[in-house]
Order: structure tokens, then C-alpha cells, then sequence
């Protein structure tokens, strides 16, 4: 036990430190003359930004990490105040209440302004009124970068070539201008090259929640699991060393048999296991895992921890194809699918992770997670024969957190999962617990 | 005659079973039908691949939603639900294809849903481009384009020789410029072209064929100029925000009887969504994909990449017209029009032009308090006009 402490321990601070580093030095970034990009999440280039030289900051992270510092409200409410409408994405206003307040970022340090709004369209139409809106405040160049949608549920041969094109036209030349460095393909591959052996370590690690008893949380935990490689340490050696020592841990306690740490401790013994659909409510983000882990439920995988990219269906950056690599991985990013992918993956984590539910959180201003989702419960219970729970919160905005509300829900959805287990047992006394 | 052109419109607008749809099509056996959603589709592409194209807006306040509210949740805009309503209850199994513009991530979702719901029915998702650069924009577009004239063609059976796509993109040519006439006279003289029948007349041109459309908004052209109207000292405002889920056509109401003559608008914008004539000599999908990229339409659904023109659209937009003000009436949860408002309000009253804002939703059924709210907004633009003279 001792030395798998030791082993999260040094992933944790691994995380810890590197973060604390690169706001650091975001921070003396305008005077140490470092160029600086804001982009987001899905979608985003961080190898090629990496490239110029350049740091990214991914206004998304900054804003969920309000979140759970419980000082988006306030930033929501200044935005409000500011005309921005109560019904629109509320990490736009949380990011704009930011700004407005001074631009502290989550590790209590200054923000730069951007030298470069790389605008990376992909799988949310709000990412393009949210950089008109910074564009507005800080009066910066922008660059579109428009991925198109998997409308299909492929990537289509003319979308990649139009997204290459994009990229050699109007991305890298922007980047040229903002960092004053020439285009280098070489440094382009070699942090591809980073990503792809971080990319490994991620999927095995995701995957390791195929095991009984689940050594990770596939959503509550994982989003600490992406962090790096979601943000700014994809392609870098700080993000492979982390994803090194993270799949150490994890494949530790697997040998180990033992499950995540979760709020209280370690959640040896399961009783359920889930898939999630949504993002988290970031701003009761420990009350909703408790939740959780109260009735002893693992999430053993999620769709939230794919919106960076879908590395366990197999994709990963290629550095012998630079630039078709960076289309490939955009367009494949989570809420880039369409529904009906978006169903099969949920349907496929049910089968391979065998779990006994799924749950929907939905989120009121998200509108690219949320909207349909009411179908896809539907359809999943429909396919698996697997019952779903359906919950409403919001990202970042506390006044859509209603405690009593989800916790009610949420277990008599255990309740039910339990009693369908018992009538199955009744029935069939070897049977394994719903699947 | 007025009443006439604006009864046909009515009715046409009020059916919710698409009666003239499905007359159509019994006098055009082995036709099809093609749905689109706003904001912007080419009508062409349906047209010229034998469709007739149908704009699908919703139900507005004449459609009774049970099936619709159990596919969303409280917090999604009113119009997917009522849309699902109508495919629900059968009254779109007219549809052979239906086309989903990039609208928005609720359209775009939409879209997956039609594909799951209803197998047999053509679904595509159509990519308006958003990059600045023309040539890389119109190049993707064209694409876009080809892709779904090609499988447009295997629904219909019908692929179109160079004389059908020279006529479909001459019809539609000429629809528009009917549309700007309508536009231009009520701008002139709005007292002459109420902003209610101007809107019916343009949700029945998303409904029956192109042709019949611009019979009828002639005629109407024809009957303003035979019986023009006493103006009224009412207020000029421009509205903004309502280019996707309809307003309830009482709210249109509403606004002019409070007072205010609606000079400028975006309802139903598919139809003036290209501002330049598409080239009959050009290959037609690129002329097609040129006349978009080339639009001075500006709209929260694309992205603008001249900030100094986002803060001067009311601007412009107000002075094009004469407006004194301007109201911003978007659906509730309609992420393009509430994401956009507040950058377009700062650019209005930076130009020292007086605004109001308001949510609706399609089956809005209460008008009284839009109807104070524009009343005092009229009353106050009157005001500010004389404290200014």
C-alpha cells in the first residue's frame, strides 16, 4: 500500500509541479519575450504551437479550474452584468468574468495576453463567438481554423485536405507572424513523435478499467489523468515522463488489485460499474464524486475524458504524416462525432467494460454535449439492454447545481441497477451482474 | 388584391400538414420533396436535382408539442422540438432528403438524430465555410456542394444537365431580387408593406415552388403601388437575433402596432442570405460556393474576421435603412444570436444608437409585454429624435 502511495504520489506531483511551471512561466512570458497562443481544447495543435516556440493557454482549463476554485460564479455573475445572456455557455462568461477581474489564471499567477488567437473550430460552434469576444478585449490577431464536422460519421477525403490546406495557408503563417520563427517540419515531427509514446501510455491506462476491480475512475479521476495531455504537455517530455509514471502507478495497482483513490480513500470494493456521458460539474466537483463512490460506483470509462481526442479507438499522432496527422486528430475529437458515433462508442464502453449503467450528465449551457442526448439514452438502453440515468447540472455555473436533486437520482438509479441485479440473481443465480 | 396574395400566404403558413407540398407532389409523380432547416441551404441544389425544397421552420404557436418535448431537455431552444414534432406526427414523410446547415451545434445534432430516427430519408450536414480566405472557402464549399448534388441525384434519380442548373440558379436569381424589392419598398415606405405580411409572404416562398412565389410577390408588389397607405408617425427600428427559430408572428405584430416600423430584419435570411447575382456562366456549384464566400451578409451563424466591422454592423446596418434604433430579439438558449448580442449592442451604443433586448421562443403565446416594451422604445426613439432636432 505504502509504495503505491509513493507511485501516485509522484504522478501527482509530477502534475502538480509541471502546471505550477508553466504558469510560471506564462506568467513572465511578456518578459522573457515568449510568444503566446490561446486555443482550445478539442482541436487543439499544441505539437504545432509547440513548434514556434510558443506556449498555449486554453481558456476551457481556465474556467474549470475556476470552477473548482468556486470563483466562476462570481466571474459568471460580472459577465452577466456585462450583457452576456444567462442562457449561453458558461465558460465563455466565466472566462470573460476572468478577464475582467485581471486575468489571475488558476494557479493564482497572471495570464498573458495572446499573441495569437488560434481558433481551432472544432465539435462546438460557441469556440467562435468566445475568441470574437477575446478578440475584442485584447485586440489581437486571429486565425480560423475551421474542422469540419463527422456529419457522416467518417472523416471525409476533402474535410482532411481542406483542413491541410487551412493549415499550410492560413494557420502556419499565422504562427509565423505571431513568433517570428519560420515553419520547422522536423521540430513538428519530433514533438509528434512525444505525443504518440504519451498517447500510448494515456490509452493504457484508460484502459486498465477493463480489470475487476477498476484501478482507475474513468471519468472523476481521469480528467486529472488528461489534464496534461489535454492542455499544454502534449508533445512534450514533461507529458511522456508524466504518462510514464502514471501507467506505472496504475498497472501497480492493478497487480495489486486495487482500485482508484477516490475522495475517501481507496475504492477497493465496487459494487458498480459505469460509463458517463458529459462533462462534470466542475463547481461540486468532489460533491459529485462522492456521490458516487458513497454507493461504490466506478466509472471505468467516460466521453468527457475524449474531447481532447479518442487515442483508445486508436489514433495517434503520426510524425511521418505532420500535418495530416494534426487533421486526422482534430477531426476525431470527442463532440467532432456525430450522434450516432457518439451512441456506438457509448454502447462499445458498455460491452468492453462491462458495465452496469451508464449516466448522462447533462449540462444547460452546452448545447454540443447536451442536445440530443435525450436520444441517446434512448438508444444505449435500447442497444445494451443496459439502464441509463439521466442528470442535469451545468459546468461552471453553481446556481444549476442542485445537490438534493442529483443525489435523490442518482440513487435510485443505484437502487434500480441493485434490484435488476437481485431479479436477475433470482432467475439466474450464476449470472454475472447486468451487462 | 393585397389581401388576396396575403390570405394565400397565410394559409399556406398556418397549414401545418404542408398541403401544397403534397399537392405538388401528387402533380408530379416520381418527384421528390427536400427539406432544409435555416439558416442557409442553396435551394438550387434541391431545384436543379428535381426537389421541390421545403423550408422546415417549426410549428410555431399553431403546434401543440407531446411528442417533441421528450427528444430535449427544458434548456434547448423551442425549434428542434417542435421540428421533431412535425416528423413525429407524420407531417414530414413527404421528405425524401433533408439538409442540416451549420447553424448551430443544436441543427448539427439534429441532424444525427434524423439519421437514427428516420432511415430512409437523405440526411446531410452541410458546412457553410468559415475561413476568411475566399479561394479556400469557396473551394470547400464547392466540394461540399458536389458531395451532395451527387447523392442528391440518386434519390431523385434526376441529375441535371448544364439548361436545369442554368434555370434552377436563374429562378432563384430572380427570387431574390423579388425578395430585395419587397424589402426595399418596405424600408421606403414600411407603412405601405406591413413587416407581417412581408413575413408570410416570405415563410410561404419556403414552401410552395419558386415560381409561384414570385407570381404572388408581384401581385403584391403590384397592389401596394395601386393602393398605397397613409404613413404613421411611427419609429424606425431594425431587428436583430431572429434569423433561425421564427418569431411567433404576433410578435412581429405586436412591435408595429406598439408603434415601430420594422425597416430592416433577419427573419426567414436563407432567402437573402447571397447578395450578388449567382453567375449563370460559371460552373454552377462554384458559382454557386463564389456567391457565398462573396456575400455581404453579415450574421452571427459565420464568423467575422474584421472586428472593426462587427462593432460597426448596427451601424451600418441601421443607416442602410434609416432605423433609429435597434431591437435584439433572439430565441431563448439560441447560442449564434445571444453569443453575438452583446458585441453587437456595444458597437449600437457606442454609435450612439438606442437598443432593446428581449427573449422569445416560437410558441411565445403572451405578447402584452414585448408589445409595453416596444411601445416605450418607440415612444422614447420620438423623443430622443426631437431632443436631437
Amino acid at each position: 500500500m505504502s509504495q503505491q502511495n509513493a507511485l501516485k504520489d509522484r504522478s501527482m506531483v509530477l502534475q502538480k509541479e509541471m502546471i505550477a511551471r508553466h504558469f510560471a512561466r506564462l506568467e513572465d512570458a511578456p518578459a522573457n519575450h515568449e510568444p503566446v497562443v490561446y486555443t482550445f481544447v478539442p482541436g487543439n495543435l499544441t505539437e504545432l504551437i509547440r513548434s514556434f516556440g510558443a506556449l498555449p493557454v486554453l481558456p476551457e482549463i481556465n474556467a474549470l479550474q475556476s470552477g473548482m476554485r468556486k470563483l466562476s460564479g462570481d466571474f459568471i455573475a460580472e459577465a452577466e452584468r456585462a450583457g452576456h445572456s444567462e442562457d449561453v455557455c458558461a465558460y465563455v462568461k466565466c472566462d470573460l468574468g476572468m478577464v475582467k477581474a485581471g486575468n489571475i489564471g488558476p494557479a493564482g499567477t497572471k495570464l498573458p495576453k495572446p499573441d495569437l488567437l488560434l481558433l481551432s473550430y472544432t465539435g462546438c460552434y460557441t469556440f467562435m463567438k468566445w475568441f470574437e469576444l477575446l478578440r475584442e478585449e485584447y485586440d489581437c490577431p486571429a486565425v480560423f481554423f475551421h474542422v469540419p464536422y463527422q456529419g457522416d460519421g467518417a472523416l471525409e477525403p476533402q474535410h482532411r485536405a481542406y483542413m491541410i490546406k487551412q493549415l499550410k495557408e492560413q494557420v502556419i503563417p499565422a504562427l509565423e507572424r505571431a513568433t517570428g520563427r519560420k515553419y520547422d517540419e522536423e521540430r513538428l515531427r519530433h514533438h509528434l513523435a512525444l505525443s504518440a509514446s504519451a498517447e500510448d501510455d494515456l490509452v493504457a491506462v484508460l484502459q486498465s478499467a477493463k480489470h475487476k476491480p477498476s484501478p482507475i475512475d474513468g471519468y472523476f479521476g481521469t480528467v486529472y489523468y488528461v489534464g496534461p495531455i489535454f492542455s499544454a504537455f502534449r508533445g512534450t517530455e514533461e507529458g511522456v515522463e508524466y504518462y510514464r509514471a502514471l501507467r506505472e502507478e496504475v498497472e501497480a495497482r492493478v497487480a495489486a488489485g486495487l482500485g482508484p483513490i477516490v475522495p475517501d480513500g481507496s475504492l477497493d470494493d465496487q459494487r458498480y460499474r459505469l460509463v458517463v456521458e458529459g462533462p462534470p460539474s466542475w463547481t461540486h466537483f468532489r460533491d459529485f464524486w462522492k456521490m458516487f463512490t458513497d454507493e461504490k460506483a466506478v466509472v471505468v470509462a467516460s466521453t468527457y475524458t475524449k474531447v481532447g481526442g479518442t487515442y483508445d479507438f486508436g489514433f495517434r499522432h503520426d510524425p511521418g504524416d505532420p500535418l495530416g496527422t494534426l487533421a486526422d486528430y482534430c477531426s476525431g475529437c470527442y463532440t467532432n462525432l456525430n450522434l450516432p458515433s457518439r451512441i456506438d462508442m457509448i454502447s462499445n464502453y458498455i460491452r468492453d467494460y462491462e458495465a452496469d449503467g451508464f449516466v448522462i450528465n447533462s449540462i444547460k449551457s452546452c448545447n454540443s454535449f447536451s442536445a440530443g442526448q435525450l436520444m441517446i439514452l434512448r438508444e444505449v438502453e435500447k442497444r445494451t439492454g443496459v439502464p441509463g440515468a439521466f442528470i442535469e447540472s451545468d459546468l461552471v455555473d453553481p446556481r444549476y447545481f442542485s445537490q438534493a436533486n442529483i443525489k435523490n437520482r442518482l440513487e435510485s438509479y443505484f437502487q434500480m441497477i441493485a434490484s435488476r441485479r437481485q431479479g436477475a440473481g433470482a432467475i439466474r443465480p450464476d449470472a454475472a451482474a447486468v451487462a | 388584391m393585397r389581401a388576396a396574395v396575403v390570405d394565400w400566404a397565410r394559409e399556406i403558413y398556418e397549414d401545418l400538414d404542408f398541403t401544397t407540398v403534397q399537392r405538388w407532389l401528387d402533380d408530379h409523380p416520381g418527384a421528390k420533396a427536400g427539406g432544409y432547416l435555416p439558416v442557409y441551404v442553396p435551394r438550387e441544389v434541391l431545384h436543379a436535382c428535381g426537389f421541390l425544397p421545403v423550408g422546415i421552420h417549426g410549428g410555431g404557436d399553431r403546434l401543440e408539442i407531446i411528442r417533441g418535448d421528450a427528444f430535449y431537455q427544458s434548456y434547448i431552444c423551442h425549434l428542434p422540438r417542435s421540428i421533431i414534432e412535425l416528423a413525429q406526427s407524420g407531417r414530414l414523410n413527404m421528405l425524401s432528403a433533408v439538409l442540416f446547415p451549420s447553424t448551430c451545434d443544436v441543427i448539427r445534432n439534429l441532424s444525427g438524430m434524423w439519421k437514427l430516427l428516420y432511415p430512409d430519408v437523405y440526411v446531410r450536414y452541410i458546412e457553410v465555410p468559415q475561413v476568411p480566405d475566399p479561394t479556400s472557402a469557396a473551394g470547400f464549399f464547392e466540394s461540399e456542394l458536389r458531395h451532395v448534388v451527387s447523392d442528391l441525384i440518386n434519390v431523385s434519380g434526376h441529375a441535371p444537365d448544364a439548361a436545369d442548373w442554368r434555370r434552377s440558379i436563374a429562378l432563384y436569381n430572380e427570387m431574390r431580387a423579388v425578395v430585395r424589392d419587397l424589402y426595399t419598398l418596405r424600408q421606403q415606405r414600411p407603412w405601405d408593406v406591413p413587416s407581417e405580411e412581408l413575413y408570410l409572404l416570405l415563410r410561404a416562398a419556403e414552401i410552395v415552388p419558386v415560381e409561384e412565389f414570385m407570381t404572388q410577390a408581384r401581385r403584391y408588389l403590384a397592389a401596394v403601388e395601386a393602393d398605397p397607405r397613409r404613413p404613421r408617425d411611427n419609429s424606425r427600428v431594425v431587428i436583430v437575433g431572429a434569423f433561425c427559430e421564427p418569431p411567433p408572428l404576433g410578435l412581429i405584430k405586436s412591435i408595429e402596432r406598439a408603434g415601430c416600423y420594422i425597416v430592416n430584419d433577419d427573419f426567414v435570411l436563407g432567402t437573402r442570405f447571397l447578395t450578388s447575382e449567382v453567375s449563370l456562366t460559371d460552373d454552377p456549384l462554384h458559382a454557386l460556393a463564389n456567391a457565398l464566400v462573396h456575400t455581404e451578409l453579415r450574421t452571427s451563424v459565420l464568423y467575422e474576421g474584421d472586428s472593426l466591422r462587427k462593432r460597426r454592423l448596427m451601424k451600418e446596418q441601421t443607416e442602410a435603412s434609416g432605423a433609429e434604433g435597434v431591437i435584439f430579439a433572439a430565441p431563448s438558449f439560441c447560442d449564434p444570436a445571444l453569443l453575438d448580442q452583446p458585441m453587437l449592442r456595444r458597437g449600437a451604443e457606442a454609435a450612439g444608437l438606442p437598443c432593446i433586448a428581449f427573449k422569445y421562443s416560437e410558441n411565445s403565446g403572451q405578447f402584452q409585454q414585448f408589445r409595453e416594451q416596444a411601445g416605450t422604445f418607440a415612444d422614447s426613439l420620438k423623443l430622443w429624435s426631437a431632443g436631437a432636432a
